[in-house]
């Protein structure tokens, strides 16, 4: 169990969907059961990983790793190997979690088709926990891109009127980014064939040799490199301005698929940032304007994020655009290239899965007994729900930043981690912190606002008055989300020293004179290491001409 | 008497080349495609009679034990019986569809 | 050290029973959740009381220091790797305690927080008694007393904050308390969101300090503050750090320009208003400024900011209460102008005065705001002191305590508010440079309206002429023992609580500001050693100007202030009847239109800052900005989105077109119907039918065994 702790935490949901396949589909209740059995079982697999990690906590490199290099297809150099260090596991956590969340959420929203959402459904969590466990580039691939079926079935089979536009959008949007990923995979590839003469998609060997990409090549071409992979993080976060699938997609899908979309998917950009950009193109984001570029496309997500959702007249979609907004400072973490900044990131992406994730099921909820979610549909909401209104309140603290609730100290650590660079793309940290704190201010406006249009005030349309209150299996739905809210936000400890040893080895690879005395500062802008066999590279071959550069 | 009794090689040719010109007249003149079907086999069995009277023929000749006559009647039986299912399927889908096993009804295949 | 071991303690009583309320308080009843509550905050003023006793003890024998708990890490990872680098280029672990700190400074605010706390709470059994969500109430409550002992008891800056922001979250929550209003509810948005502008200074502020010191706990960033010489480039950023500190107190403590949620925050209940909007946390701001005097003593320029603000506060708000008709407004800006006071004493380098006016200020608000409270339920619910009047023998305790929290608030000696405010001048007056001299005329004609809107306020409300409808008249009652109560200990504390500060010029002693010294004394002689530069109030001149006649001068003078500002509102309103006239009208009806409409404030920030209101169909504000964010949103970058889509679909289309005519048409069914049309007459022969096939090869097959065998 201990060695094979991944594969079984990854495969669980995979085998839930397989046993599905054999349950008659008019047998409703029956598939719902195994279904919840096997995203809750799936959660309490992943358990004992806490207990373990947590003694390994501060161990450097990967953990659980489970299979070697190139044992999957040795021909082409793919491998099946898995583990995780502090980053993934806590975003693995988070899946499990929100797996079994929205699968049990669905029980009565999801009428139709049933066995096919359950099976599609569990599918999808096993790409995504592939994703954040996969150690190799070719298998993170696969996982990645099959996560994205079931994501486009759930929307399009089981989404609102507009499900097909947004189902083909998301589609479409996040495999363009994808296909330019593949590129910049490949080139790494062979860029590595060139500079050791092995074929390998295994993560961890192209972290020694990626890196010197930008000294083989120049910088331009590095930097389109790291464009290629940019754009397909950027869509799946989504950064400003590659954001609009994201509204039409949360509107038209299922409650449980835009928890799972909010909570997990979106991470998966903010993970490739900081698995594979940061990493894999040092220089690049240290030496040129790529990472200003970054920096204030995070700061206008977050403003404008924050903005749109101040105007939208719909629930899902002023909940989608929050995400925008939160998922900017997330960014805005990750390249401020400081471990406080990293494990803010980190943190908020956790808190959004939970906070955003809840707010989710909060719209469901009333859409579920509605079927509307204007806003102006409502209106004193609180007289009729008070356990509902009194859990939604929580959930809008948490989500803008109130101290107590998760929110702030993830806001905190990126704002603080911002501010305290003394220059950032040739602006001082401040300055960057500075544009980013108006989001909060406008984080109170719209949430609040919303509060005030749904819940308070008298109940003015007859609709609303006979609203039963939540259920015990909602409340189920919300317990896990608000404890982790709570935990959080008194007791960020333990995911702070999770965090400490990758983001401090992250940012010791990208920047070794970090924290180092003043005077050591300009050690970076020589070249890392010599290149092990630079002359070597233009005949070796195997890289596009086309992207060789002057140097 | 003793000749009259002989049963020759001529005589299963013969009874072989009267049960295919049945089966033949059969298959072109009915229009139930059950009796169509039934036609079929008897051209199949006429085959398989003189399979076996050949082989028969040509042990008689060489003074071997070779078999091959009878084993390719045995598959033609087996293919026969497969034959019969697969007709008779169609037959009943085209039932279902026409309410009716005429064959003259039929005319599909024109194009 | 029973109670000084165990302060933690204090805030978590209250905390225990707000949450308490909210999770099970719907099935309680009213007793239970009476003696919950209240207890948990009578409990806390205890604890306060034998902590701060012993404080007193302990601090003796430890050179005064402040005494320091820490319960557990909160912020960061307790391990000293996660760090950050700071101004000079060393590296500072990124960490912030769940931890305690018991100075003299928290000392006092902690006492009147759970005294006045527990009055109001008192008081509150009988004001809400016929109200619904009882339990509810009283839940906020007690979050609200915990937060805002968190926020006194913070020993750094960012568990201030949660503190600040769970007062805020709680008067949100107080403020929409009747939620069904839209006012109401409108009121509590406003208040958070004005308080989270604040709150973003606030933050930054804090980036700064810990950029600084590499710490936010008190005691290290005093220690930085202490720490010998700043080079002119720290001393710009203490400067930066102080400012925004203070935008973060303008939000909290409703200064210029962020002043304008408090008074709609009126909307809530009133012994909410008592609370929160007048004794403890719009002090939060004094507090918090006053927390980080070592900072704002090295910031002369920050200083002058929070004089000039604080005095303009002052008499801004006072002005529009001289005006006001809602009895509960007039305080509401009476409480504006109070909080503009004790900044321009912070500013001015008088912290210890500042403080001690926000200490007898506690008292006598909180007493007005009860009394007030006290006479909206003697009228049924009536706030508009225009249907008031000939209250005095009806409601004579209400009447007694009003008087002697209004004589208070006036500066009449010896009632509390003379000695705080006397001084608070006083400093002023002797601040050097010719300039801060403004600054005390605007505070001396501050104190004359002062004297004069609350004088309107008792004069329309207990005296004057009857002016309530026949049905409310009837019905005019003394309220109950619990509101009472709380009133008569209040107007005891507001006629006594000034001999603390007894000054010296009198032949007092100033114990109030002595317990502050170990607060204040190192800043106040940090400002000696800056003196020639920083151009602050010194402290040993301020000793021996202390006995100048002119000390004494000046107190005659704002007594004297005080009286007129008395006669005139006498003589305007003693016989006010239905229809008086008001004698800002008479005088001038424009100062009285603009006066009476708040400066139009309210109507420029929804115009300029928030979008409510359209200038000509154009939306400004917040709401414009989003507005146009969503139509670009929607058209350009979506537009973009769909754009590429389209460019695809029509090229998609075109090559469809392409392929189905020319490549599929002219290429492939070309040739195609070319063949179809000469097989034509062989089409002829073929019937379909499986018979007449069968027959075909029969007759082939006939024809060549024919063929062979006879040919």
């Amino acid at each position: 169990m201990y060695s094979h702790i991944l594969s079984i935490v990854l495969f669980t949901p995979l085998a839930g969907a397989i046993l599905l396949l054999f349950v008659p589909k008019e047998n409703k209740d029956a598939i719902r059961w195994i279904a919840n059995i096997f995203a809750f079982g799936g959660f309490l697999i992943s358990l004992p990983l806490v207990p373990w990690f947590w003694n390994l906590r501060f161990e450097p490199g990967f953990k659980f790793v489970e299979g070697s290099a190139n044992n999957w297809i040795p021909s082409i150099g793919a491998g099946y190997v898995l583990g995780i260090d502090g980053i993934s596991f806590l975003l693995i956590m988070l899946t499990t979690l929100l797996g079994w969340i929205s699968i049990l959420s669905s029980w009565t929203a999801i009428e139709n088709r049933v066995k096919e959402y359950y099976v599609w459904f569990l599918v999808l969590q096993t790409g995504m926990l592939g994703v954040f466990m996969a150690l190799d580039f070719f298998l993170f691939f696969v996982f990645w891109e099959a996560m994205l079926v079931p994501m486009y079935l759930l929307i399009g089979i089981w989404g609102g009127p507009r499900k097909l536009y947004a189902a083909i959008k998301f589609f479409l949007y996040t495999l363009a980014g994808s296909v330019l990923m593949l590129l910049g995979i490949l080139f790494l590839y062979f860029h590595h064939h060139g500079a050791t003469g092995v074929y390998t998609f295994s993560i961890p060997e192209l972290y020694k040799t990626a890196p010197q990409i930008y000294y083989d090549y120049g910088a331009s071409a590095a930097t389109l490199l790291f464009l290629s992979f940019f754009f397909a993080f950027a869509i799946k976060v989504p950064m400003f301005p590659f954001h609009t699938w994201l509204p039409d997609a949360h509107v038209e899908a299922p409650t449980a698929g835009s928890v799972i979309l909010a909570g997990v998917l979106l991470k998966m950009g903010t993970y490739g940032f900081i698995r594979f950009s940061l990493p894999f193109f040092p220089d690049v984001l240290m030496h040129t304007r790529v990472r200003f570029w970054v920096m204030a496309l995070s700061v206008i997500a977050i403003l404008y994020g924050a903005l749109v959702s101040l105007m939208q007249k719909d629930m899902k979609k002023l909940v989608a655009y929050s995400s925008v907004s939160h998922l900017g400072f997330c960014t805005l973490g990750i390249f401020a290239l400081s471990p406080l900044g990293l494990s803010g990131s980190v943190l908020q992406q956790i808190n959004h899965g939970v906070s955003t994730g809840a707010l989710f099921l909060i719209v469901g909820i009333l859409y579920e007994r509605r079927h509307t979610r204007e806003i102006a549909e409502y209106g004193g909401i609180s007289s009729v729900m008070p356990v509902y209104a009194t859990i939604t309140m929580i959930m809008f603290l948490s989500s803008m930043g109130l101290p107590l609730l998760n929110g702030f100290v993830g806001e905190f650590s990126i704002l603080q981690g911002t501010f305290m660079e003394k220059e950032i793309a040739g602006h001082p940290g401040w300055f960057w912190a500075a544009w980013a704190v108006p989001g909060v201010i406008l984080a109170a406006a719209y949430l609040l606002w919303l509060y005030q249009r749904v819940f308070f005030g008298t109940v003015t349309n007859p609709k609303n008055e006979k609203l039963h209150d939540l259920t015990p299996r909602e409340i189920a739905t919300f317990a896990p989300l608000l404890i982790m809210a709570f935990w959080i936000g008194l007791y960020p400890k333990p995911f702070f020293q999770i965090l400490e040893q990758p983001v401090n080895q992250l940012v010791q690879n990208i920047r070794p004179d970090y924290g180092k005395p003043a005077g050591t500062m300009n050690a970076s802008v020589q070249p890392r290491t010599a290149a092990p066999a630079r002359q070597d590279l233009a005949k070796t071959g195997g890289i596009p001409s086309l992207l060789r550069g002057k140097n | 008497m003793e000749a009259m009794l002989h049963i020759t090689t001529l005589h299963y040719l013969v009874l072989g080349a009267a049960l295919f010109l049945l089966g033949v007249i059969g298959v072109l003149t009915r229009r139930n495609v059950v009796i169509v079907l039934m036609s079929i086999e008897l051209i199949l069995n006429a085959v398989n009679l003189n399979l076996v009277a050949f082989s028969r023929y040509w042990q008689g000749i060489h003074g071997s034990t070779a078999l091959h006559g009878q084993v390719f009647a045995i598959f033609i039986i087996t293919d026969a019986a497969a034959e019969a299912a697969v007709g008779l399927g169609i037959l009943i889908a085209f039932f279902r569809n026409k309410e009716t096993v005429n064959v003259d009804e039929v005319n599909l295949l024109k194009w | 050290m029973l109670f000084l071991d165990h302060i933690w303690i204090i805030p978590l009583l209250p905390a225990f029973g707000g949450a308490g309320m909210l999770f099970f308080g719907r099935k309680l009843q009213k007793a239970t959740v009476n003696v919950v509550c209240v207890g948990m905050v009578g409990l806390a003023f205890i604890m306060a009381c034998g902590s701060v006793l012993q404080y007193t003890a302990w601090a003796e024998t430890h050179s005064h220091q402040p005494y320091q708990t820490i319960l557990y890490t909160w912020l960061g990872g307790d391990t000293g790797h996660l760090i950050y680098p700071t101004h000079d280029g060393a590296q500072a672990p990124f960490q912030a305690d769940a931890g305690l700190l018991l100075d003299p400074l928290s000392s006092i605010w902690l006492l009147f927080v759970t005294g006045v706390g527990m009055l109001i709470h008192i008081y509150s059994i009988g004001y809400m008694a016929h109200e619904g969500g009882y339990y509810r109430f009283f839940g906020y409550l007690n979050l609200f007393m915990f937060s805002m002992l968190t926020l006194i008891l913070a020993n750094n800056y960012v568990l201030l904050f949660v503190g600040w922001e769970g007062v805020g979250l709680c008067s949100y929550l107080l403020i929409g308390f009747y939620f069904h209003r839209k006012s109401a509810s409108d009121a509590a948005n406003k208040a958070f969101i004005v308080n989270r502008i604040g709150d973003s200074g606030f933050i930054l502020g804090m980036f700064f300090i810990a950029w600084l010191c590499g710490s936010l706990r008190f005691v290290d960033v005093n220690a930085f503050a202490h720490l010998g010489t700043h080079s002119p480039e720290t001393l710009k950023y203490i400067t930066a750090a102080t400012l925004l500190l203070f935008v973060g107190a303008c939000g909290k403590s409703a200064q210029l320009p962020l002043y304008v949620w408090l008074p709609d925050a009126m909307e809530g209940p009133t012994p909410v208003s008592a609370l929160i909007h007048a004794a403890t946390m719009v002090t939060a701001g004094v507090y918090m400024v006053a927390r980080s005097n070592a900072l704002f003593v090295l910031a002369p320029t920050s200083m002058k900011t929070v004089a000039i603000v604080g005095a303009l506060t002052a008499i801004f708000a006072a002005s529009i209460g001289l005006v006001q008709n809602d009895i509960k407004r007039v305080l509401a800006y009476s409480t504006v102008s109070q909080l503009g006071y004790m900044f321009l004493a912070l500013g001015v380098g008088a912290f210890a005065a500042g403080v001690f006016h926000v200490f007898t200020h506690a008292f006598f608000k909180a007493l007005l705001f009860l009394g007030a409270g006290s006479v909206i339920h003697a009228m049924s619910g009536e706030q508009d002191m225009r249907n008031m009047g000939a209250l005095e023998k009806r409601i004579p305790v209400t009447y007694w305590t009003m008087l002697i929290a209004t004589l208070a608030i006036s500066g009449i000696p010896p009632f509390a508010g003379f000695f705080s405010k006397d001084e608070i001048l006083w400093q002023t007056w002797t601040s050097e440079g010719d300039a801060y001299r403004i600054l005390w005329v605007i505070g001396y004609v501050t104190a004359l309206m002062t004297a004069f809107y609350m004088f309107r306020l008792v004069y329309l409300t207990f005296y004057s002429k009857p002016r309530m409808s026949r049905e409310v008249e009837h019905h005019i009652h003394e309220s109950p023992k619990s509101m009472i109560v709380p009133l008569v200990i209040l107007a005891v504390m507001s006629l006594f609580a000034g001999f603390l500060g007894w000054p010296r010029s009198l032949g007092g002693s100033d114990h109030f500001a002595r317990f502050l010294d170990p607060v204040f004394a190192r800043g106040e002689a940090r400002t000696l050693i800056e003196e020639g530069k920083a151009g602050q109030l010194v402290a040993a001149e301020k000793e021996e100007e202390h006995t100048s006649p002119t000390e004494y001068l000046l107190m005659v003078l704002s007594v004297a202030a005080a009286g007129v500002g008395w006669y005139m509102a006498k003589r305007s309103y003693a016989h006010a009847h239905t229809g008086y006239s008001e004698p800002i009208k008479a005088a001038s009806p424009a100062t009285y239109k603009i006066l009476l409409n708040k400066y139009y404030v309210d109507e420029g920030y929804d115009y300029l800052f928030t979008g409510r209101r359209k200038i000509d169909g154009v939306r400004l504000g917040a709401m414009g900005l989003g507005e146009a964010s969503s139509w670009f949103d929607a058209n350009v970058v979506d537009g973009a989105v769909n754009g590429a889509g389209w460019i695809t679909r029509t090229t998609a289309r075109l090559s469809s077109w392409w392929d189905k005519w020319i490549i599929d048409g002219i290429g492939v069914n070309g040739p195609a119907i070319l063949a179809r049309m000469l097989s034509y007459p062989a089409r002829l022969f073929e019937l379909g039918l499986v018979q007449w096939y069968a027959l075909v090869m029969t007759v082939g097959l006939v024809g060549f065994v024919f063929y062979y065998v006879y040919h």
